[in-house]
């Protein structure tokens, strides 16, 4: 029995090696589990859709009110411009949440848990979202960066800390999906490590914790998905409607 | 002092930015009630931003045990 809280965090290949320019794109226990994300969305989302009545089925009531709760806080964040970016925010939420609440099956993998799947979907909003700001406003979007109504005095300095902080929006996006993901699942690990080793005499109150965790967790896994897409959207809001 | 002694008292130092993470999460959760209970029609409104004030206080706290988890396992 694996008895290192970390050992659920490994990667292992499934299957051959196979590596193209030195660079090793084996199929690992990772992608299966993204596969099986996109597996689960795309069933949920063809029966939620397949018939489409007036009076919905359980299924198409779901998927309903998947869309409309994006399509809602994409209205209420971004405003009407963002409309056009619906799809892919809704796949973003769809595949992080899908990714979350698979991790919390037992014996499963949490795609979400490591830093570089995390990284890469957040350097893909940050550069998207950057490009749409310079497409859309040109050379004014560095506006962003220069708040109005600011003494002069205090401008070169207000100047650089809004640099960094939009220079630290792919870093801070991405580890905190990471690092929520990672600490709920150790510490998961830990409390079901201390029902085996305090025994039958003790090992109910953190038998208890442990399913009090597992109630928290799946809020957790939720929560981080519907904050991952609203930051997209306050992010894309920043690039669509420039206020300052 | 060796280097692994000192390595596990600057991951245990590094934990405790989660204090500053749980001083924030009560004050974010505190506040909503309070603003809730004086004015209970507009409460339902603020949940988003609750929840997105509270996932951001709780990230704070977690870049702390991202430096913890550097410190014991990258170096």
């Amino acid at each position: 029995m694996a008895t290192n809280p970390m050992h659920q965090f490994s990667v292992h290949k499934i299957g051959p090696e196979i590596k193209i320019a030195g660079v090793d794109i084996s199929f690992t226990n990772a992608s299966l589990f993204m596969v099986i994300s996109l597996g689960v969305i795309f069933t949920f989302l063809f029966f939620g859709t397949r018939e489409k009545k007036l009076i919905p089925s359980k299924m198409q009531l779901l998927a309903e009110m998947f869309y409309n709760f994006i399509a809602k806080m994409i209205s209420d964040t971004a405003g009407t411009k963002a409309k056009p970016y619906f799809p892919f925010i809704f796949s973003l939420f769809m595949f992080v949440l899908a990714c979350n609440m698979i991790g919390m099956l037992p014996y499963s993998f949490t795609v979400t848990s490591h830093i570089i799947v995390t990284l890469i979907l957040a350097l893909f909003i940050f550069i998207a979202v950057t490009t749409i700001g310079f497409m859309k406003h040109g050379l004014s979007y560095l506006k962003l960066f220069v708040p109005s109504g600011v003494p002069a005095i205090l401008l070169p300095l207000i100047t650089v800390i809004e640099i960094i902080s939009y220079l630290s929006r792919p870093v801070s996006l991405s580890v905190r999906l990471f690092a929520n993901m990672m600490a709920g699942h150790t510490m998961m690990k830990v409390f079901g490590g201390f029902v085996i080793s305090l025994g039958l005499l003790g090992g109910w109150l953190p038998l208890g914790f442990s399913v009090a965790l597992t109630g928290l967790e799946i809020l957790v896994a939720f929560l981080q998905a519907y904050v991952f897409a609203i930051l997209t959207c306050i992010y894309l809001n920043d690039a669509l409607n420039l206020h300052h | 002092m060796e280097l692994e002694a000192a390595k596990m008292i600057g991951a245990g130092l590094a934990a405790i930015s989660l204090a500053g993470a749980g001083v924030g999460i009560g004050i974010i959760f505190g506040n909503y009630l309070t603003g809730a209970m004086r004015n209970p029609s507009a409460a339902q409104k603020q949940f988003p931003n609750l929840l997105l004030g509270f996932a951001l206080a709780e990230a704070t706290g977690l870049f702390g045990l991202v430096v913890a988890l550097i410190i014991l396992f990258a170096f």
